[in-house]
């Protein structure tokens, strides 16, 4: 067993997604005897000659037919080189709600195009969404291309087209791989096809197998929101006092001197513990305790820093949200962020922009953002956050917006202005956000 | 299989730290326990003896070392166990220095809040001790052993999965989940049901299993034991009844895929007697195409019952 890889899949209905995340189950052996035995007899009732593998994946159909709630489902399955945990968001109703919760946490994410339509309107939105998320690479799977006659030019059109689109967006050239598939028959999934010669790039899962995996950023400054204080105050164990959470960004080892934020003191690192022992260094994703040299006062909420690259530390946030809740948000709305581990009352104090991810043009002081937009906003917190911009660390520019008063989730948050926005000033602010540390 | 006496990481294989993917899962799941107990304030574990319960304690125990595990563990006692289970459950128990609140099924039947099946199957009369357990303890976030690869319909369901005042999941108020920032807010009356495992599948499980020295009930290994067919699975005689009329005792080799209520929790003939052989076993059912044996529909109906349990959870 390998790396572990987060990917998202995202197309429009019909492009072929179930059958093409079907096919991957399927070829690398990860779908148990049992439900394959439904999908090919489910197939034979059918009268089809090969099984339907979107059945292996399918109920979203139904769903849709009963009106249910349309949701990101996760898909796993495994080659002896990685694992890999699928988020696969369906299009179509509610696209950016699936597209923002599958993009958070993917590495990587595949947008499938129909070879007959190419980059529509909904593969650019889904680009934007899966950019401003900050996902770090692209894969377009140009399907049915057996319904196209395995015609190159064709494949080098909608290659191009898409490439052009998500340099407009961010992505470097090498961040983007274009592979044409058929989910159907089977074509430069797994298997190399020989139907497509004059295609010479790796095959989907090959791409998935070999692509880099580790943390975005390797050189990325520490980050490490401190979760739960253990205390065992045993016999064994009466002085042992560590922070317990995971590492955020970058890494940590014994001796480096940390910043604790928000109260802004220096300390020095003890030991970086954990129930197989102590570890030397511990990096980005992992679950660790960090002992510190000096007896301070510390509790969950807050959080340890590189001493030299500190967040930034401020009660106003000029953040980035997609809105995820039926009632639209207004101006002076009062609502809980919580970012990283600690959780403050906020006001949103103006709607800067609405963003229309379709034309990457924004409309300037909107008056509500509704479900499903994305918009510019200032946010006033009741007590100082230390962030990072977004598009620095996306551990540490992430919050989420909460409801008071039933506590659901109204808004994804990013801090900054993760897109590039052509067109649009920024409006004065209001005060600059409060910088650096002890200015609190 | 006997239990570490003292660490989780007593054994040798934690030194050789683990593969990459199981130990990002690990972290995940470490990172799950630690939300909870920073967020809520009664949490609780629900126990069943299985491996997936029996994981989660594990991983509890490594979230918080070397503190005691903050919270108790709950088990739904339907009185058709296994014994080798409640004694593995008290060994773990005592071993571990956990707190262990137990809900008899028996209590509800003997003052008339449930009452008997008709075929004796406990398995479903589990669902009111737990949810009046709950109420009664105000136990707020409640973590399963639940993992989102074990079936389709599990595909969606979330890390903090909120249930409202009547134990129920309602789709419609189920909350987006975004990077790692979990959402445990719930009014008062109702509860997070917690699943740190939503991301491994069944093969990650017993990786890790084998990897780690986890210990489980000695079920779940190849053993001889008299057995009777019904209804295509491999029963065992127990205080939930024995052999009807007509059903033949023999001596077979078998293990269990799953623990539960011993009338309907059946056996399947293996002689897998480590994890090793265990992992091989479940990793050839995968291969299986088609033209499905016999062996394969026993397989899915272990699956069944899984889902059945996973009800309860
Ligand atoms: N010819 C051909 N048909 C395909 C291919 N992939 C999917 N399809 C068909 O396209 C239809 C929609 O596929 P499905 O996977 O359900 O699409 P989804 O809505 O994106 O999940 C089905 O009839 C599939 O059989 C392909 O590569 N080639």
């Amino acid at each position: 067993m390998g790396q572990l890889l987060r990917l998202a899949t995202a197309g429009s209905v019909d492009d072929g997604k179930s059958t093409l995340v079907g096919r991957l189950l399927y070829d690398t052996k990860s779908v148990l005897a049992d439900q394959l035995d439904a999908v090919h007899r489910a197939s034979v009732d059918r009268g089809l000659a090969t099984p339907d593998l979107s059945l292996l994946v399918d109920g979203l159909r139904s769903e849709r037919e009963q009106g249910i709630t349309i949701d990101v489902a996760y898909r796993y399955f495994a080659t002896p080189r990685r694992s890999f945990v699928l988020a696969d968001t369906p299009g179509h109703v509610q696209y950016t709600r699936n597209t923002v919760t599958g993009a958070s946490t993917a590495q990587l994410a595949v947008l499938l195009v129909d070879a007959r339509k190419g980059v529509v309107e909904q593969t650019r939105r889904h680009a934007a969404v899966l950019a401003l998320l900050g996902v770090p690479r692209l894969v377009l799977a140009v399907n049915k291309i057996d319904l196209v006659d395995y015609h190159e030019q064709t494949f080098v059109l909608i290659a191009k087209d898409f490439t052009a689109h998500a340099a407009a967006l961010g992505y470097q050239d090498a961040d983007v791989l274009s592979v044409p598939v058929s989910a159907l028959v089977g074509d430069n999934v797994v298997d190399r096809s020989d139907r497509t010669p004059w295609y010479q790039g790796p095959t989907l899962l090959e791409h998935l197998e070999t692509v880099p995996a580790e943390e975005e950023r390797p050189n990325a400054p520490f980050r490490f929101p401190v979760q739960y204080v253990i205390r065992p105050r045993t016999p064994e164990h009466p002085d042992y006092r560590g922070y317990a959470g995971q590492v955020a960004a970058g890494s940590v080892a014994a001796g480096d001197e940390v910043l604790v934020l928000p109260g802004g003191q220096r300390c020095r690192v003890d030991r970086v513990h954990t129930a197989d022992g102590d570890v030397p260094r511990a990096v980005a994703g992992e679950s660790v305790t960090v002992l510190l040299s000096e007896d301070v006062d510390i509790a969950r909420g807050d959080l340890f820093a590189a001493v030299d690259r500190p967040p930034r530390l401020t009660d106003e946030l000029d953040a980035t949200v997609c809105w995820l809740a039926d009632q639209p948000l207004r101006p002076g709305a009062r609502v809980l962020v919580k970012h990283g581990t600690r959780t403050v009352h906020a006001l949103v104090a103006d709607l800067l922009a609405r963003f229309d991810e379709q034309r990457l043009e924004s409309t300037a002081d909107p008056d509500s953002v509704r479900l499903n937009e994305i918009a510019r906003v200032r946010v006033r917190t009741a007590r100082p956050l230390a962030v990072d911009d977004y598009r620095a660390c996306r551990r540490t520019g992430a919050f989420l917006v909460m409801d008071p008063v039933d506590g659901s989730t109204l808004a994804a948050g990013l801090v900054g202005s993760p897109l590039p926005l052509p067109g649009h000033a920024r409006p004065a602010g209001r005060g600059e956000p409060v910088d650096g540390v002890g200015s609190s | 299989m006997t239990i570490h006496a003292t660490t989780p990481a007593g054994g040798g294989a934690a030194e050789s730290r683990t593969a990459p993917a199981p130990r990002a899962l690990e972290s995940e799941a470490i990172h799950v326990f630690r939300e909870v107990a920073g967020e809520f304030d009664r949490p609780v574990i629900l126990f069943s003896g299985g491996k997936d319960s029996t994981l989660l304690v594990w991983l509890a125990i490594k979230a918080f070392w070397p503190a005691p595990v903050p919270f108790p563990l709950l088990h739904v006692d339907t009185g058709h166990n296994f014994p080798e289970v409640l004694e593995f459950r008290d060994r773990l128990v005592a071993e571990h220095g956990l707190r262990l609140v137990v809900a008899e099924v028996e209590h509800w039947l003997a003052d008339g809040r449930l009452v008997e099946r008709p075929d004796g199957t406990r398995n479903p009369l589990q669902t009111v001790p737990l949810l009046d357990s709950i109420a009664e303890h105000r136990f707020d976030a409640v973590f399963g052993g639940g993992r989102r690869d074990e079936e389709r319909a599990r595909a969606k369901e979330r890390v903090f999965s909120l249930r409202n005042s009547f134990g129920q999941w309602e789709p419609r108020r189920q909350r987006p989940e975004l990077w790692n920032l979990y959402n445990g807010r719930h009014q008062p009356g109702e509860h997070v049901r917690v699943f740190p495992l939503s991301n491994w599948t069944e093969l990650d499980v017993w990786a890790y299993i084998a990897r780690e020295g986890v210990p489980l009930p000695s079920l779940y290994f190849a053993h001889e034991r008299e057995v009777f067919a019904r209804d295509g699975m491999l029963l065992t005689s127990g205080p939930w009844g024995g052999p009807r009329d007509g059903e033949a005792v023999r001596r077979a080799t078998v293990r269990y895929r799953t623990v539960g209520d011993g009338s309907c929790t059946g056996a399947v003939e293996s002689t897998a007697s480590t994890v090793d052989e265990v992992i091989d076993e479940v990793a050839a059912s995968r291969l299986t195409e088609r033209g499905a044996t016999r062996a394969d529909d026993r397989l899915s109906e272990a699956a069944m019952e899984d889902r059945k349990k996973e009800g309860y959870f």
